[in-house]
């Protein structure tokens, strides 16, 4: 029997910091102590803490080692598994007082959380379903096959539960809209395509914990009346799919799904859809088009997919997050469930958070947190003492939010009254050397790229928004185009066909309503107040510093610095292009940045 | 494997799979169980502490003790070894000296289940290293 545990994270994040080599060393150290069968690795899925990866945890001496290299495998085994001493060097250090933490449950990232979405996740074995049964897996399906549809729906109703894809749409009033849909055939699909740019709540779900979304899309199926489920996932997300391969598998053999769940007359399989990655194919129309081969554009709604999803049958869409938090709800009620957070918005959020901030990773705080504890209790504040700017929530649909923001509830009414919105919960945090002009234009470029083009104001509309904040932050902006992205923002926001062009314009307005100043400065003064608009920098040389060492004159790559050995040198304006390589060999601080 | 063909099915894999997850539920929330450190320097693997502790998991396992077993670097009482710590939630932690297999069983049986003390108690002066 094994003694003690070791958990090696095998998230894709730790996985690209070698996670994979620390799981071979710490093996073959074991086995050449002849330990092998007194400590068992494991790789579990992401334990969110990446700033700090690799991570490897020990139990039952419930130790967190932050930071792993492959070489410290033998330390760990010489020293904590064989000796029993921790090995401190490894241990979280206190930004406060310096001091070793080795139970994450001290650390001020895990302070806050409340897993329920990522209960599982770095804790189990994500490719072996007896631990997921070990901790009451498929006992909440158990459960529910005991239960008539409309109870379970009842139970989904009351838990409060909303959709955490980005819409926020009650679950559990979908199932049933879903269920009084009668056809001889209906679909349970699960969205995987998490397309916000530096979100990776899904994915690391589905690497974690593989089988609560299956358990989860069987309940689904169940209630609706559906005997078929389907995964929409990008093909970008290889261990994600690979995971859920396994899963699948395991639960198949086990007859968890397929004919007869339980030993009750319901049946349930579920395949997987592959999507290529296109940001627009998460809109659930745009999804069920392109699960049935046809090009990945929406369509509109009504009639909604519960109605007429894939194949024409009522389908009930529903993201990965929501589907991981169904099993909780059976298993510990729904009164449980929807005392933690808001009145109207219950349970918790799966944030990944990064961008300027200490605490890089993936969060689960429950519902009506602050902004502000989020970032600075959780996140550990901003990273190298800078000031915070904005905080950026619901990815390219979603806004920038301020300082005077930061005491915010998070839940969903709570953000869009201030301008910004859940979204499926990416959260990028700026600090004082970014530009907000230069963010909404990042925003816009993502949305040009990702926009089907089908209808008028997304496809043109937005191009025309781009080419206005192109030209401002290239210091050829004039006051009137201040105005003209907001009219033009809101025309497109009111006209286009779906909610990829109906919240597109919301980084640019969010922007300009909050950082007016910002946009002001750059367009009157010609002037980037974050010094990041490389077109409204200007290199000048100081004539008093200046030795005349001809160091800038010898380096610009285009010639655009002249002067007489001994003598101050000039810049001229007119050929240089900004690149700093002046400012970066000058000894004598000569050259000035304005 | 057979296939689980019922809600009962289902119990009876969890309990037979239960087990495999004990050692890390246990330990997340180690202050709720009895911990058990048994001393592994060489002081004390030398006077036969590996056996010590194979006998505390033996024993916990068969009588359902809800503790947790780790071990510890030396604690400075090379004299008494195999030495053992034990600490039930919410006491302070005692040390056993002198530790053999038989010993393992009749701390589990008289101090943990009943509160006991028996012979070989080191007083406690020192901090414990992990
Ligand atoms: C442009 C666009 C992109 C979307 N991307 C996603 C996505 O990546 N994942 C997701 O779950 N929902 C996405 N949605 C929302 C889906 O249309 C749908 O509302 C959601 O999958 C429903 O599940 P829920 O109720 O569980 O949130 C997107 C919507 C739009 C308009």
């Amino acid at each position: 029997m094994y003694k003690m545990h070791l958990l090696v994270c095998g998230g894709t994040g730790c996985r690209a910091t070698q996670s994979k080599q620390i799981e071979e060393n710490l093996r073959a150290e074991l086995k050449a102590k002849g330990l092998e069968n007194d400590a068992q690795v494991i790789i579990t899925g992401c334990f969110g803490f990446c700033e700090k990866g690799p991570i490897v945890k020990i139990l039952p001496d419930n130790t967190f080692y932050v930071g792993v290299e492959s070489e410290d495998a033998a330390e760990i085994v010489e020293e904590h598994v064989l000796k029993g001493r921790r090995v401190e060097r490894l241990l979280y250090t206190d930004p406060e007082n310096k001091e070793h933490i080795s139970d994450s449950k001290h650390m001020g990232f895990y302070q806050k959380q409340i897993r329920i979405a990522l209960r599982n996740c770095g804790f189990i074995d994500p490719e072996n379903i007896d631990e997921y049964i070990a901790r009451d897996g498929y006992f909440a399906l158990g459960k529910v096959l005991e239960m008539s549809q409309t109870e379970a729906i009842e139970i989904m109703k009351k838990s409060g539960l909303r959709g955490r894809g980005g819409g926020g749409f009650p679950t559990g009033l979908k199932w049933e809209i879903a269920y009084n849909n009668k056809a001889d055939q209906k679909y349970v699909v699960c969205n995987a395509d998490e397309g916000d740019p530096g979100a990776f709540m899904d994915r690391s779900i589905l690497e974690g914990d593989p089988h609560s979304i299956i358990e989860a899309m069987t309940i689904c199926g169940y209630c609706i009346g559906a005997s078929k489920g389907l995964v929409y996932i990008r093909a970008e997300y290889p261990l994600a799919i690979t995971r859920l391969q396994i899963a699948l598998k395991q639960a198949r053999e086990y007859g968890l799904i397929g004919k007869n769940i339980l030993g009750r007359n319901f049946d349930f399989d579920i395949e997987l859809r592959y999507g290529a990655g296109a940001f627009v194919c998460g809109e659930e129309t745009a999804l069920i088009h392109s699960m049935e081969g046809l090009r990945g554009e929406p369509t509109v709604k009504p009639p909604y997919p519960a109605e007429s999803g894939y194949l024409g049958k009522p389908t009930n869409v529903n993201n990965v997050e929501t589907f991981a938090n169904v099993p909780v709800i059976f298993l510990k009620g729904h009164e449980w469930f929807s005392s933690i957070g808001t009145a109207k918005s219950k349970g918790t959020k799966v944030f990944a958070i990064t961008g300027k901030i200490n605490n890089v990773g993936l969060i689960e705080v429950p519902m009506g947190i602050t902004l502000r504890e989020v970032i600075y209790e959780v996140g550990g504040g901003i990273k190298d003492g800078k000031m915070f700017k904005a905080v950026q929530t619901g990815g390219p649909s979603g806004g920038c939010l301020t300082e005077k923001h930061l005491d915010t509830p998070i839940d969903y009414d709570s953000l869009l009254a201030v301008g910004s919105m859940m979204g499926s919960g990416g959260m990028i945090v700026m600090d004082e050397d970014d530009c907000m002009v230069s963010i909404a234009r990042f925003y816009l470029e993502f949305i040009l790229e990702e926009s089907c083009g089908k209808c008028t104001p997304c496809r043109i509309g937005n191009k025309r928004l781009h080419e206005i904040l192109k030209k401002i932050t290239e210091g050829k902006g004039e006051p009137a185009d201040i105005e003209r992205l907001k009219a033009l923002g809101n025309v497109i926001k009111d006209t286009s066909l779906c909610g990829l062009g109906q919240t597109a314009p919301n980084p640019v307005l969010s922007t300009i309503s909050n950082f007016e100043d910002e946009y002001l400065a750059h367009v009157n003064e010609k002037r980037c107040p974050a010094g990041q608009c490389k077109a409204l920098l200007k290199y000048e040389v100081d004539e008093n510093l200046c030795t005349g060492c001809t160091l800038c004159f010898r380096n610009c790559p285009v010639g655009a610095i002249t002067g007489e050995r001994r003598q101050p040198h000039h810049v001229n304006q007119s050929l240089c292009i900004k690149c700093g390589v002046c400012l970066e060999k000058c000894k004598f601080n000569a050259i000035l940045l304005t | 494997m057979d296939k689980i063909k019922s809600l009962d099915d289902l119990r009876k894999m969890k309990q037979a799979v239960q087990s495999q997850l004990n050692l890390r539920e246990r330990g997340e929330n180690s202050e709720n169980y009895v911990q058990i450190k048994v001393a592994m320097a060489t002081c004390g693997i030398a006077a036969g502490a590996r056996e010590v502790m194979n006998a505390f998991l033996r024993k916990i396992e068969d009588d359902k003790i809800l503790a947790i077993v780790t071990q510890t670097g030396c604690m400075g009482y090379c004299h008494s070894e195999p030495t053992v710590e034990v600490k039930k939630p919410g006491e302070e932690p005692i040390i056993f000296g002198h530790v053999d297999a038989k010993k393992a069983d009749s701390i589990v049986d008289k101090y943990i289940k009943n509160g006991e003390l028996l012979e070989g108690i080191i007083p406690v002066n020192y901090q414990t290293i992990v």
